[in-house]
């Protein structure tokens, strides 16, 4: 059990919670939902019930009012049961951004207490088939027409596409191009001309539905723009912060998932008359996986505690995200090395480590857009 | 309706648990301490009864300082108050001395249902709820796998080997419950909050009005003298099934005296 700094009792409670949650609801049934495929509705519900869904939220809407601080760390608990899961809760949080960053008081009574409660499961739309990391460039369009906002086009990678009961989407305004002209919906999915595409066949987080969202003319009734009209390049940014730290926790989860995987092997695999982890060589794999680790919690808390401090932490975000899922891969692949043949059969966990380490590298910005973000904000 | 369920503090289920040398008894340092699996039971279905029909539910706990713990976890999941009943001289009580305390400190507070769960996971006795009913001279309801009250009347369904009785009993009464029962509930961030301003009540052996001497490891009427490790896991015996793999196994399962 990794020994956590908390700033209370109650957020020791809240962990411990957790790791409960984990252990009888996420770990049993991970290996099953991965290998077919299947979202675990079920355990978001569970996870809703028990106020993990809303944490970093004002009390106010049925939040928890907690600092990213011990919210990243429940995050990063549940990444070593299930990072799907874990991810998933990432995506939640995000989609609660919108409204809570940008929504008028009226918007935040109407939708918060669902969406913080756990009833409503959140999504967020922004790339595109041919806008990923220019996300600028979107072409997906919301046309004023009468009181209604009209949206066409389709969005791609999104993550609980067909399983979420609202959409955050970010649109333009026909005429429009770059940042300027996108505003962000909040699209019931209920919608007519709403739909999910096929889910993607993906190599790893597969209990996590990812797939394309298609607007066909779908009517959004002008109430549900958040902000004002131009102002979404903007709110789809500042939620990407936060949200890259979302996706930091879940790689050291993961990451410690893997250590954890490989030193318990290490302790108990003999080759040569005794435990392979008493050869040097292995031993000093094992722990730079564990300086790996430590340096990626490091980091993200780090950036969270200026984020709770009402610092600016987009540069800190962007390093957290960088680093801790650089090296999740780093880890999640010397894992597999120090299982050997074993770490390469499905039989262990550790190549599915693998395979979703590599996911982590790629959304909420690749990690080559975190360096642009880095480098930019150096250069400024 | 005023419910008390009596909540312990035992060695995590799957920690491998110890015995101290200095008194052979648990050893609290060696797994972390977690409120005993079927106590958890008892609180959900407090928790339901009260939920349904109004009331107050306590929970109550002896076991040393740690024990809060478990208290306050009853509180998380939503009971209203909490009594810790420590004390040095409690170390080392066995089902009797524990038994008398319990019943002296729920005796006289208008508790019209005790709620247990039916075994904890350390002794793994089962005696305790019917001791302190005997104490209190109230009906004994164990093993309950389904509970109603309908006014001073309670009816449970008591589970057996092969299906389970009806029993009926006035209020007040002891009832322990099994894990068929229903399903508890995790705590919730909300919960935990919640519980931070709930009152748990501290009270001492003398408090509860029971002399020193008739409780702790001198007065238990049994005690560990001495214990020895469980002995390592053998290797297991593997049977290739050329054919007779059947009649092997049914010899192995002879040999062992299964069948």
């Amino acid at each position: 059990m990794v020994q956590r700094l908390l700033p209370t009792r109650e957020a020791e409670a809240l962990l411990d919670l957790t790791r409960d949650i984990a252990d009888a609801e996420l770990r049993p049934v991970a290996a099953h939902h991965e290998d077919n495929g299947e979202f675990p509705r079920e355990v978001f519900r569970v996870l809703g019930k028990a106020g993990l869904l809303g944490l970093p939220y004002p009390e106010e809407w049925g939040g928890g009012g907690l600092p990213y601080e011990v919210y990243l760390q429940v995050v990063e608990e549940l990444a070593t049961a299930w990072v799907s899961v874990a991810m998933g809760v990432s995506v939640h949080v995000l989609s609660c951004f919108p409204v809570a960053s940008a929504g008028t008081r009226a918007q935040q009574a109407e939708w918060l207490p669902p969406m913080l409660g756990g009833e409503l499961l959140g999504a967020y739309c922004l790339s595109e088939p041919q806008s990923g990391s220019d996300a600028a460039a979107l072409a997906t369009t919301a046309a004023p027409t009468g009181d209604d906002y009209v949206v066409t086009g389709t969005k791609a990678w999104i993550t609980h596409a067909g399983e979420a009961d609202f959409y955050n989407v970010f649109a333009r305004t026909p005429g429009t191009t770059g940042a300027t002209g996108v505003s962000c919906l909040l699209v019931d999915a209920d919608t007519p001309g709403v739909s999910a595409a096929p889910p993607e066949n993906k190599m790893g987080v597969r209990g996590s539905t990812t797939a394309q969202m298609i607007f066909a003319d779908a009517r959004v009734p002008g109430p549900r723009l958040l902000g004002r009209e131009g102002e979404g390049f903007g709110i789809a940014m500042a939620a990407l912060d936060a949200g890259r730290l979302g996706i930091a926790a879940c790689a050291v989860g993961l990451a410690q998932a893997a250590l954890d995987t490989a030193t318990a092997y290490a302790r108990h695999r003999e080759q040569f008359g005794r435990p392979i982890g008493q050869f040097q060589g292995l031993a000093f794999l094992l722990a730079d996986m564990a300086a790996r680790v430590q340096a990626g919690r490091a980091l993200y808390l780090d950036a969270a505690r200026r984020r709770d401090a009402g610092l600016p932490y987009g540069t800190e975000a962007a390093i957290a995200k960088l680093v801790a899922t650089d090296n999740a891969m780093a880890v999640a692949t010397d894992a597999v090395q120090v299982l050997g043949g074993a770490g390469y059969t499905q039989d262990f966990p550790a190549e599915r480590y693998l395979r979703e380490a590599k996911l982590l590298q790629i959304v909420e910005g690749t990690n080559q857009v975190q360096r642009v973000v880095i480098s930019r904000n150096l250069l400024r | 309706m005023k419910i008390a369920v009596c909540v312990k503090q035992v060695p995590d289920t799957w920690a491998e648990k110890k015995l101290t040398d200095a008194d052979r008894t648990l050893d609290r340092e060696s797994a972390d301490g977690v409120m005993n699996e079927l106590d958890e039971y008892a609180v959900e279905e407090a928790l339901l009864l009260t939920e349904a029909s109004g009331g107050e539910v306590v929970a109550v706990s002896m076991g040393p300082d740690k024990a809060e713990e478990t208290v306050r976890k009853a509180l998380q999941m939503g009971a209203d108050s909490g009594i810790h009943i420590v004390d040095d001289s409690l170390h080392g009580s066995d089902a009797i001395a524990t038994s008398l305390v319990l019943s002296k400190v729920l005796a006289d507070k208008g508790f019209d249902l005790i709620i247990f769960g039916s075994e904890s996971t350390d002794a793994r006795m089962s005696v305790v709820p019917a001791m302190v009913a005997e104490r209190l001279g109230v009906p004994q309801m164990t093993f309950a796998n389904k509970v109603e009250v309908a006014g001073e009347t309670l009816k449970i369904q008591r589970q057996t080997e092969y299906g389970y009785d009806e029993v009926e009993s006035s209020t007040p009464a002891v009832v322990s419950v099994v894990e068929k029962i229903n399903e508890p509930r995790y705590p919730s961030f909300k919960g935990i909050m919640a519980a931070k301003k709930k009152p748990i009540e501290t009270v001492t052996v003398a408090d509860a009005g029971v002399d020193a001497g008739q409780v702790g490891l001198a007065a238990a009427w049994s005690q560990v003298d001495q214990f020895s490790e469980r002995p390592p896991k053998a290797a297991g015996v593997k049977i290739e099934d050329d054919g007779s793999g059947g009649v092997k196994i049914a010899e192995y399962l002879s040999e062992q005296k299964f069948i």
